[in-house]
């Protein structure tokens, strides 16, 4: 069991998310960093979909009632253990009694803790996300507070990875990830040509209205093409008839808003284009104020760098099994 | 009101965009008609029905689609080649549906979504009326009762459903001459009640808990759409109740009325009142008025 003594500004218990149920308006919620979130997992030998303590900004404060073994990856949040630094992207062995303590994120903006064996939470509808908005899954459907207990569950061969950490190459700097990339289309139409250059050429910087739901830009206002709208669509010319949002895709109210993990599932605005899912995790690491650029790339490309990520995480699982 | 006919649509050829990598959108037309929507209806129901590996989710929308797929099992452009093979073979006069016509209990003019519109109003593009003030003048009805009586004079059909678990985007079941139109808030609102009745475009919605929303608020009902914890009797299989397809029968109620209502769902006792039938595209385009006296009547 883990007694959480301080549980920061938004940590919520995550896997890899809830699939089949986006028709009725439930998102999949699951990891903002897919990449982070997996390889911790595997660093305690758990399999990528356990249950891990998603920390946002700041990092939390508990105690292990029980011996464990640990990896924290993501943002830099200088982890100790009882006041001593531990390293992160590496297994670390915890014992009953000792307390863990992160501090604000230096670089990124989201760290993961995995626990050999994976956070024991009930599934709902399939996962044990927490989706805020509504009050399910994780723990008791919300971020994690103060006297708060994490059950663990049953560990397989977490005990043998003690001390092995990631190579290098695998560990990203978030700090100089500030390019995502994107496939225009969806409704792009409805920008000006001038306006979808400004898109992928402007410095975006990400406002204080970034979370789980969406990651809010600002930057240069975008130009849409006249037109008399649809009947149903609504008056701005920013209004569409209400449509699916895909995850990842940017709606533009007007500045541009990007839709993540927790997002609302449809709406009508205008959706230009999505973020491809290998760099979904690196936006989900920019912090409020940090630049971010949009590079267009075609669904080929997206598809190749969907590759080279799962290609590096099976690498990384490689060597965790043959001992780093 | 004579039985005006809905004549179908002639829909443009489909847009087939990719959402990224793990994404096909398809929309079928840029404006809302039943022809859209039935044809999104009939073509995410021909994906379920053939179970194609790699498809993840599956969503009708109002007037398009969307799929999203494990891109490590099949590509955006294979699926694409066989969405573009049932398209074709879709006809949607020959498609029907198995659907429920549900009662939907509304206190119109309630006093919870009242302070909130009032709350709001600096966010309006009519400040100085209320919602359904401003709803029913640009609608061009002489007050606020004959409005609310058009809203509630033929049934809404579920053209989609989201934004938030269980939220019903719907469409009013009669011709393009006779429906209402309103724009959203030039602002969002943070706030809006939970089982808020609202409209915005061509649509009406429930709010099935509370949060932003940005369509003009008509009314509340004591009704839920979204039971979480799944106590209520009409929620033991899905969290959610309402269904793309599904058919709501707004009914004006007053405070008593929905104070008893709120007591038996707050009791955990309330159930729906709805009717299962069969829905035809071809009879309702055929004869709207008619057809949907007998859907209210559990006949068709």
């Amino acid at each position: 069991m883990i007694e959480i003594e301080e549980g920061g500004i938004a940590t919520t218990i995550q896997d890899l998310g809830r699939t089949g149920h986006y028709h009725i308006g439930m998102p999949p919620s699951g990891a903002m960093d897919r990449y982070a979130h997996t390889v911790a997992n595997y660093l305690v030998g758990n399999d990528a979909d356990a249950a891990t303590v998603e920390m946002t900004y700041q990092g939390i404060t508990a105690t292990f009632r029980e011996d464990a073994v640990i990896a924290i990856t993501g943002a830099d949040m200088s982890p100790r253990v009882n006041g001593d630094p531990i390293e992160t992207w590496r297994s670390v062995a915890v014992e009953a009694g000792d307390e863990l303590a992160l501090s604000f994120a230096t670089e990124g903006a989201r760290a993961y803790l995995a626990v050999a064996g994976g956070i024991d939470v009930p599934k709902v509808m399939g996962s044990g996300s927490t989706y805020t908005l509504v009050g399910i899954g994780g723990h008791e459907g919300r971020a994690l507070e103060a006297g708060d207990e994490l059950s663990i569950g049953e560990s397989n061969d977490g005990d043998e990875l003690v001390g092995t950490r990631v190579g290098d190459e695998y560990v990203p700097t978030y700090a100089d990830e500030e390019t995502v990339r994107i496939v225009l289309g969806l409704t792009d139409y409805r920008l000006t040509e001038a306006a979808k250059e400004t898109l992928c050429n402007a410095e975006w910087t990400v406002s204080s209205e970034a979370d789980r739901v969406g990651y809010r830009l600002e930057g240069p206002d975008l130009e849409f093409e006249e037109r008399e709208q649809p009947f149903g669509a609504g008056t701005d010319p920013s209004n569409v008839v209400d449509l699916g949002y895909p995850i990842g895709s940017i709606q533009v109210p007007n500045q541009p808003i990007v839709l993540m993990q927790d997002a609302v599932t449809g709406g009508g605005y205008a959706t230009v284009g999505t973020v491809i899912s290998a760099d979904r995790g690196l936006l989900a690491q920019r912090q409020t104020h940090d630049s971010v650029y949009f590079e267009a790339v075609d669904v080929d490309d997206a598809h190749a760098a969907r590759e080279e990520r799962n290609e590096r995480l099976e690498a990384v699982r490689a060597a965790i099994d043959g001992g780093i | 009101m004579d039985d005006e006919r809905i004549t179908p649509v002639e829909l443009p050829e489909p847009r087939y965009e990719y959402g990224g990598d793990d994404h096909v959108f398809v929309e079928l037309a840029e404006e809302m008609s039943f022809t859209a929507n039935f044809k999104a209806m009939a073509i995410t129901q021909q994906v379920a029905d053939r179970d194609i590996e790699g498809v993840v989710e599956n969503c009708p929308a109002n007037a398009s689609y969307m799929l999203r797929i494990d891109p490590d099992v099949i590509r955006p452009d294979d699926l694409i080649d066989e969405l573009k093979a049932i398209e074709a073979e879709t006809d949607i006069e020959n498609y029907e549906w198995e659907t429920r016509v549900i009662d939907v209990p509304v206190l119109f003019e309630d006093p919870w979504t009242h302070e909130t519109l009032m709350e709001f109003r600096d966010r309006h593009q009519d400040p100085d009326s209320t919602d359904l003030e401003y709803s029913a003048q640009l609608n061009g009805f002489d007050d606020v009762d004959s409005f609310i009586d058009a809203f509630v004079g033929a049934p809404h059909m579920v053209t989609m459903v989201g934004f938030v678990p269980g939220l019903p985007w719907c469409f009013q079941m009669v011709p393009r001459s006779q429906q209402l139109e309103v724009p959203k808030y030039v602002e969002p609102r943070t706030d809006t009640p939970g089982r808020a009745v609202g409209f915005g475009g061509a649509f009406s919605v429930i709010y099935p808990v509370q949060g932003a929303g940005g369509y003009q608020l008509f009314g509340r009902t004591p009704v839920e759409v979204l039971d979480t914890d799944r106590t209520l009797p009409d929620f033991r299989d899905s969290m959610v109740f309402p269904n793309p397809g599904d058919i709501l029968n707004y009914r004006r109620i007053d405070r008593a009325e929905y104070d008893e209502i709120r007591e038996a769902v707050e009791d955990g006792t309330y159930e729906f009142e709805y009717e299962t039938v069969t829905f035809s595209p071809d009879e309702f385009f055929e004869s709207p008025r008619e057809y949907n006296a007998r859907l209210v009547e559990g006949e068709a």
